[in-house]
This record gives structure tokens, C-alpha cells and sequence, in this order.
């Protein structure tokens, strides 16, 4: 970069300054990452209670006794997780199809209302979500009575305007000489969509659909709201039964919480291009 | 040119229905889950809210917010709260993004990731991790090392003197990821052409920082800053989970406060009005930011 000036001063000044700049980097990727570590590390140290143990930041034993703690905490310890998976992978299939449809549609086709319509979801993105948590709650629990199922962890997030907003944002891209030929040649509407959009949006869909799933399956507030019974509960309502029920339980809480973190790890480090790209599309404009 | 209209006007032709049916879930969801919601938080705003048949009691949930203590100490926890946590979480991130520039490719995408790591955990498990890390016996991990520079052994998120400032240091260590990111990417947008031109006028790092860098990215900024102030105000999981806003209220906040009246005291026309009012003084400081620093920023 030429921010800095890489070709005025001399090679040793040049190394200096970098050695000197990925010190310091490294000193706050420490702290960035220790609370990590420190979970990771610690959730394989024996499950007795806190007075017993002396804690130390380095790895002193492995046993995955406190995992096994963990899980028999509770008979639906393993369910937490499935439920997590299910909610998760439902609300990201559902987002991917209906948000890239409505991302099209409000991108790329001229219909009566378009722009009030537009107007009206990105509004939603101003409102803090304080102001609709009571009333969902109320339509959710009392006017639909569907609380502790899968229908009352889902539907809320089916479709989400960010997600929405992403993808017409991306296929703004998409040159509309394309559609045209297609036209042309007497595709309609809904082959256009699955021939040619979704290929050409394989990227923003992913994007979408790794956000999504992340974010749901870290989701913790809606899931501890509407849920009642454990069978019902995700991953992060359980972590947090857990911990109020074994509050001096240090090394099991940590497995625990190695449990609800872990899969997301996975996913970021195998599709970490995906994660990197997806917090700045729609943030950086020019 | 009326042919080529013609024949356009034939190929559109179905096009709205189309385009409506690609919508038609989309609203159903956000008519459901998100307007009828803010239409219904206004009305439930004015009653007070029972199961079978709520009452209508006009202003008296804004009144009663606005006699009450507990509402003004929350305000000014999220205010405190905000302006410890976003203007240093904006500085570090631009400094590690400035950081980070002369580095190899391979080297920034390995910090860059390193530094998103905790975005990516549940917030229950490092909420989990941070109240051991925050553990008040003398063997606590930031006891220990605090002990190590002499300072004695403190009661963190249990006094009400060290409470906020816990959840401040916390979200100082894990949440500047995304505008480290969003920074870097920003400065790989700015145009080369401008460190050349000022090169040859002799300019020194920081006079190109000042002058080249600080304006092309201050649209940047404002997105964070304005962001990071909206997202900050809502902020309350953490206080949720490690203090439930104690000890004493010292880390009520605002969105903490609504959650408790709602959920605690399940007095929803009062978290209703206390929902509204925080949207309000959302939307007013948004509209300060942009009022003030937006001036020169085009979006």
C-alpha cells in the first residue's frame, strides 16, 4: 500500500516497522482471542466444582469428562442441539429462496408500487427491535398459541428485510441487457429467476445463507421466550439452564459453551471467505 | 420508436404479476412479524395489557416513564455504555485496519479472521466464559493478572463501582471484527492515484493520512459510528446474562429495562411506551449524526 511509503528509506527500516506493527497485532489478536482459548482449554479439565479448582491458562489435562457432564445434565441435552440445527437450517433454506426472489423482483422488474413497497421494509431496518418484541410475543403466545413448537422459533425470521436489501443490492450488478435476451427468446419471469439469476447470485446467496444460519443458531431471546419445556429448547436456551442450575460447575460450563460456539467455528474457518464478504457487502458504497 | 415501445410493452407483459408473486412471501412475513408488531406496540402503548380484555388508559405508561428513576438511571447507563464502548471500538478498529495494510495478503486475511473470531461465537457462551474470567476470588484469571501489576483483587461485575465498567472491557475485546473489516475494505477502495500525487509533493505518512486517508474514509465512519450508536442503545444481552443489570441498577440499560417490564413484571403496555421512547431517542440521535458529521457525505 502506499499509505505507507514501501519504496523511500531503506530495507532494515521497512522490516523494522512491519516486525514492529505485527507485534502489536499479535498482542491484541492475544486478547481477541483468549476468552476462545481459555473456553476451549479449559473444557477439558475435570468437572468438579470451582472451589476445587485453580485456574491456569495453560492446558493441564485432557479428559472430556466434562462433556460428559454436560450431556447428562439433562435427558434432552442432545435434542438442544437437533433443534438448533432444524431451527437454523430452516430459517436459512427459507431466506436464501424467498429473499433472493424479493431481492430480484425489487431489483430487476418494474411493477406498480415498487418503490413505496421498498420503502416501506427498509423503514423496519430503522425500528429497534425492542418495539416489536412485546407485540410478537402477544401474537405469538396469545393470538396464535403456537408457543414451544418449531412454527413459533421459525416464522418470525421466514424472510428478513437485511436479507432482502443484500440481495437487491447484489443483483443490481446483474446487467439487464441478459434479462432482455431472454426475453426475447421467450423465457418468462420464473425461468429467467432459476435460469439465470439464481446462477449468476450463487455468491450473495451464500453470503446470505451463512449470516443466516449463524445468526440463528446463535440466536438466544426469541428461542428463551417462546420456548417452556426443554425438549423444545436450542442449544444457547440450554446453555443457559445449564448455567444457572450449576453455577460453580466451571469446567462442564465450559464444554457447554464449547458445544453451542464450536459448530460456528467450523463453519466460519471452512467458508471463511463467504463470512469476510458478507459484513462488507452493503457497507462500503464507493 | 412506438414499435420498439410496443414490442417492450409485450415482452413485460405478465411481468407485475410475476414480480408480485416473488414478493407475496416476503410481505406476508414482514406484514405479520414486523408491521402488525410496530401498529401494535402503539396501541398497546395506551392500555394496560391483559391477557382477555386490556384497557385503555391514554398516556399514563409515558407518564409513569417518565416519573420514574429507574428510567432516567437507564438512560444514562446506555449513554455511558455507548459513549465508553463505540468511539474506542471505532479508534482500535481503524488503527488495526491502518495496521494491517502493509502486510502480506495471506497476513491480513489470518488477522482479519482471527479478530471476527468472537463475532462468530453464541453470545451466551462468551458471556459464560467472560463471568469466569470476571471470577471475584483472588484466582479469578483478571485478578490473577491485574495481581501480577499489585493491584488487589476486585469484585467485577459484583460492585457497582467495576459492573460497567466489565461490560465495557468485555465489548471492547470482542466486538470490533466487523468494523475491522469494513475499514479494511475501505482502505483498499481509496484510489491509488492520490498517495502518488502526494507522494510527489513530498507529503509524510501522516500528512497523508490526514489528508487523504481521514476524508475518503469518513463516510465509512459515520456508517459505523451511526450503526454502532443504534446497536449500542439496544444492547442488553450481555448485562442480561452476567449481571441482570445489577448490582444496584448499574447496568440497567434501556433495552434490559424494557425486557424486564415485559417479561419480569409482564407489564407490556409500559414496555410497549418504553419500547417507543427508545426508538424515539434512537431516531433523534441518528438524525444528529447525520445532521452534523453527514454534511459533505453522500450516500
Amino acid at each position: 500500500m502506499a499509505l505507507f511509503n514501501n519504496h523511500l528509506g531503506n530495507r532494515t527500516a521497512k522490516y523494522t516497522r512491519n516486525t514492529i506493527l505485527v507485534i502489536l497485532l499479535l498482542l491484541f489478536a492475544m486478547a481477541t482471542i483468549f476468552p476462545i482459548y481459555f473456553m476451549i482449554m479449559s473444557s477439558f479439565g475435570d468437572p468438579v466444582e470451582a472451589g476445587a479448582v485453580s485456574y491456569s491458562i495453560w492446558p493441564s489435562k485432557f479428559s472430556l469428562e466434562s462433556y460428559k457432564f454436560f450431556f447428562a445434565f439433562s435427558e434432552y441435552s442432545y435434542r438442544w442441539i437437533l433443534n438448533s440445527l432444524v431451527v437454523a437450517t430452516v430459517v436459512m433454506v427459507s431466506n436464501v429462496v424467498f429473499a433472493t426472489m424479493a431481492g430480484y423482483a425489487f431489483s430487476k422488474i418494474q411493477f406498480r408500487g415498487r418503490n413505496v413497497l421498498f420503502a416501506i421494509l427498509l423503514a423496519a431496518m430503522m425500528i429497534p427491535y425492542q418495539v416489536t418484541q412485546v407485540p410478537l410475543y402477544i401474537l405469538i403466545v396469545n393470538i396464535f398459541e403456537i408457543q414451544n413448537t418449531y412454527s413459533a422459533l421459525i416464522m418470525p425470521t421466514l424472510v428478513t428485510v437485511y436479507n432482502i436489501f443484500l440481495a437487491k443490492q447484489f443483483m443490481g450488478t446483474i446487467p439487464k441487457e441478459i434479462l432482455e435476451s431472454a426475453k426475447v427468446e421467450g423465457c418468462n419471469q420464473f425461468q429467467i429467476f432459476v435460469k439465470i439469476i439464481m446462477p449468476l447470485s450463487k455468491t450473495v446467496m451464500a453470503v446470505m445463507a451463512i449470516l443466516t444460519f449463524m445468526e440463528t443458531w446463535n440466536t438466544f431471546f426469541w428461542p428463551f421466550l417462546v420456548t417452556n419445556t426443554m425438549d423444545m429448547q436450542t442449544i444457547q436456551v440450554g446453555l443457559k439452564n445449564f448455567r444457572f442450575a450449576n453455577t460453580t460447575y466451571f469446567a462442564p460450563m465450559m464444554a457447554g459453551a464449547t458445544i453451542s460456539a464450536v459448530p460456528m467455528f467450523i463453519l466460519f474457518f471452512s467458508l471463511q471467505r463467504y463470512f469476510l464478504e458478507g459484513v462488507t457487502v452493503g457497507a462500503v458504497k464507493g | 420508436m412506438a414499435r420498439a415501445s410496443n414490442v417492450k410493452n409485450r415482452l413485460n407483459r405478465g411481468d407485475g404479476a410475476w414480480a408480485y408473486a416473488f414478493i407475496a412471501i416476503a410481505l406476508v412475513v414482514y406484514a405479520l412479524f414486523t408491521a402488525y408488531p410496530v401498529v401494535s406496540a402503539f396501541l398497546v402503548s395506551f392500555q394496560e395489557y391483559r391477557p382477555l380484555g386490556s384497557e385503555y388508559i391514554g398516556f399514563d405508561n409515558y407518564s409513569g416513564i417518565f416519573a420514574s428513576e429507574l428510567f432516567w438511571k437507564a438512560i444514562m447507563n446506555t449513554l455511558v455504555y455507548t459513549v465508553l464502548t463505540v468511539p474506542v471500538a471505532l479508534i482500535i478498529s481503524f488503527a488495526v485496519a491502518i495496521a494491517i495494510m502493509p502486510l502480506k495478503k495471506w497476513a491480513q486475511t489470518t488477522f482479519k479472521a482471527i479478530y471476527y473470531l468472537p463475532a462468530v461465537a453464541s453470545g451466551v457462551a462468551l458471556s459464560v466464559v467472560w463471568l469466569w474470567i470476571y471470577d471475584p476470588l483472588p484466582g479469578g484469571i483478571l485478578n490473577q493478572l491485574i495481581g501480577m501489576l499489585g493491584i488487589p483483587s476486585q469484585n467485577w461485575l459484583g460492585a457497582s463501582s467495576t459492573s460497567m465498567f466489565s461490560l465495557v472491557l468485555m465489548s471492547w475485546l470482542s466486538s470490533h471484527g466487523t468494523s475491522i473489516i469494513i475499514y479494511v475494505a475501505a482502505l483498499l477502495g481509496i484510489d491509488e492515484s492520490y498517495y502518488e500525487a502526494a507522494e510527489i509533493d513530498g507529503a509524510t505518512f501522516w500528512q497523508k493520512m490526514w489528508h487523504i486517508v481521514l476524508p475518503c474514509l469518513k463516510p465509512t465512519t459515520l456508517f459505523l459510528l451511526v450503526t454502532g450508536v443504534i446497536g449500542s442503545f439496544q444492547v442488553f444481552q450481555n448485562a442480561y446474562l452476567m449481571t441482570g443489570g445489577g448490582p444496584d441498577h448499574s447496568t440497567t440499560m434501556v433495552g434490559l429495562l424494557i425486557f424486564d417490564t415485559a417479561f419480569k413484571y409482564f407489564e407490556f403496555g409500559k414496555a410497549a411506551a418504553q419500547s417507543l421512547v427508545l426508538a424515539a431517542i434512537i431516531g433523534v440521535i441518528a438524525f444528529i449524526q447525520f445532521k452534523f458529521l453527514g454534511k459533505d457525505v453522500e450516500y
